[in-house]
């Protein structure tokens, strides 16, 4: 089945501001990311303690996860190594880097750390991701300039009509600094029942991606 | 379906600046690891397979000019050029997209006193990416697969599957990493590496050797390129996921296992030979054995090429990817070197001294931080 796919939710986090499928949840005038998402962890009552041990483009991208797969059931819907995941950034695990890099700056004061080195991967925020909801299938993080709805649509829709997988999160986690973007959609081969947000097409990634929250 | 073709490739390693002075060291079982004595790199000496850098500026001064371009890139533009000459490609299409897979790139611009006039910016890859693609006049935008361990073999399965689905007719995947402070100190801190160099599957193994590489494989789907007597086509591959931990492989080998099946499933050729991820962490190998033996493969050979080149993080899966070809146009199997006694639970068929054997078939897997897994079959067309 060659499409056309469904965006059947959305999860949008930045400016303070995070929204599911259009209807906001929250609102915080809190300008540090790392206070922001413990405000939203905590206010939308989620209970996973490891958040806490997770850099911040982790819990950007485990915190869209979250509020976007919240009572969707996905697992009793599709095989666990049926659902893929594909994130974009642009600053790869920079931040994160930049505090590795200043524990073994000074060599009178070398400190690495093993629980902030691993993070100096991108591609884990999947992993975190998958542990939280047994996902065994398909992951890519890809790192790009800026978003680019077309080269999402691509690869995403080359996944579901090419291999098994079924049903597929895809977006853009970037956190670098005081600078956060965050947007995850769950694409479906299926349209929702009530009907989903729209048809999985580059102009309808981008119009979500761009309209303010 | 269209098959995609191995065009050509090039290997920028401690063994040397082209496949073919990597492939006459691998079958002599020469290792690149050595001790090294690099401030930059470390206040100790160290164990890692390096790239002699005053050949590479020497190679590098006959393409360009070095001072413009860091290390990193050097290497991968040295990579990059010998490969797509051999190639013979037009690039100036919009048929042809490159593909870098790395999982620091330019790491060492972190550190002010390394950074000189090149700024942090560098370290942004698709900024990397970009440099690259304007060098050598790629039309379009490069793609950057940054996924820990698995870069470059996922980088394999990617290119391989835009082709297929006609989305290009040429991809050039530039796999590479440098050792560096950042990266050595990390490790470090994980306890992951062994002094000397690294003995996969073994008894004795006690961690990884860090090494730096480039890598470069040229994939089409004209079959009129793959000028080599036999032609390899990169099949089906799939990477999957742990769902268990962040830095420790699965114990049961549930990823990597669900990897290796999907892939079988979609052939159905018998695998003539496995080029295994072999950090020689006492975990990884360990989960290896398991997950190989799950799919039914305990008696197909296997070798790891960590002992050569050391783990080379986002180049590893392409060059070893490349060692895999090149091992079937000559029908040798290459002995694991470092391995010396059974090391893992379950039983698989470590290639302990070289063998010369008809190879149409090879399954290249890896594993990664972030519990991710890879596989993907080449074979002989």
């Amino acid at each position: 089945m060659n499409g056309p796919y469904y965006i059947n939710d959305y999860c949008r986090i930045c400016n303070g501001t995070v929204k599911v499928n259009d209807k906001v949840l929250y609102r915080s005038h809190t300008p540090d990311p790392a206070a922001f998402y413990t405000e939203v962890y905590k206010e939308t009552a989620i209970n996973y303690p490891k958040f806490y041990k997770m850099d911040n483009l982790c819990k950007l991208g485990f915190l869209a996860s979250e509020l976007l797969l919240r009572d969707k059931q996905l697992n009793s819907r599709y095989a666990g190594d049926d659902i893929g995941l594909v994130l974009y950034n642009a600053s790869s695990s920079l931040e994160t880097d930049k505090n590795h890099q200043l524990s073994i700056q000074d060599r009178s004061s070398y400190f690495p750390s093993p629980s902030v080195f691993v993070y100096t991967l991108a591609n884990i925020v999947i992993g975190e991701i998958c542990i939280r909801n047994k996902f065994y299938g398909e992951g890519t993080f890809f790192v790009d300039e800026a978003f680019d709805a077309e080269r999402m649509y691509r690869y995403v829709n080359l996944l579901l009509y090419e291999s098994h997988v079924q049903c597929c999160i895809a977006g853009w986690i970037e956190q670098h600094g005081p600078n956060y973007d965050g947007i995850l959609y769950l694409i479906e081969k299926t349209n929702a029942d009530p009907g989903g947000i729209a048809i999985f097409e580059p102009q309808n990634l981008t119009q979500l991606y761009l309209q303010r929250n | 379906m269209t098959d995609v073709y191995i065009v050509s490739d090039n290997i920028v390693s401690s063994l040397g600046f082209t496949t073919d002075e990597n492939m006459d060291l691998l079958r002599l079982g020469q290792t690149g690891i050595k001790q090294h004595h690099d401030d930059r790199i470390s206040p100790a000496p160290f164990w890692a397979s390096m790239v002699n850098s005053e050949i590479l500026a020497r190679r590098f001064a006959d393409i360009s000019d070095p001072p413009r371009y860091t290390y990193f890139e050097q290497m991968v533009i040295v990579s990059l050029r010998q490969a797509m000459v051999q190639a013979e490609l037009d690039l100036t299409t919009d048929r042809t997209l490159l593909i870098l897979s790395t999982t620091k790139g330019n790491i060492d611009v972190l550190n002010p006193n390394l950074a000189g006039e090149k700024g942090i910016e560098r370290a942004y890859l698709w900024q990397t990416a970009q440099l690259l693609q304007y060098f050598f006049g790629f039309r379009l935008k490069p793609m950057v697969v940054s996924n820990a361990c698995i870069s470059g073999v996922l980088a394999l399965i990617i290119g391989s599957r835009l082709i297929r689905a006609g989305e290009f007719d040429h991809v050039v995947i530039a796999g590479a990493d440098i050792v560096s402070e950042f990266v050595l100190s990390g490790f470090n801190s994980f306890m992951s590496l062994c002094t000397g160099p690294c003995k996969p599957f073994d008894k004795e193994r006690q961690g990884l050797s860090l090494g730096e590489a480039a890598g470069t494989i040229v994939l089409s789907n004209d079959k009129e390129l793959a000028n080599k007597k036999d032609k390899v086509v990169v099949g089906p591959g799939f990477s999957s996921n742990d769902a268990n931990h962040i830095s420790g492989p699965s114990r049961t080998g549930e990823g990597l296992y669900i990897a290796i099946k999907r892939t079988l499933q979609q052939t159905t050729q018998k695998v003539d030979y496995i080029s295994a991820h072999g950090t020689a962490t006492p975990y990884n190998d360990e989960m290896e054995s398991i997950a190989i033996s799950r799919a039914g493969l305990q008696d197909v050979p296997v070798n790891s090429l960590k002992g050569y080149w050391g783990h080379t993080l986002g180049a590893a899966g392409v060059i070893e990817a490349i060692a895999a070809v090149h091992s079937m146009y000559g029908n040798v199997l290459i002995k694991t070197v470092g391995y010396n006694t059974m090391g893992v639970t379950h039983p698989i068929n470590i290639i302990d001294k070289n063998r010369e054997t008809k190879i149409n078939t090879c399954l290249k897997i890896a594993s990664g931080f972030g519990g991710c897994n890879a596989s993907v079959l080449l074979y002989k067309k």
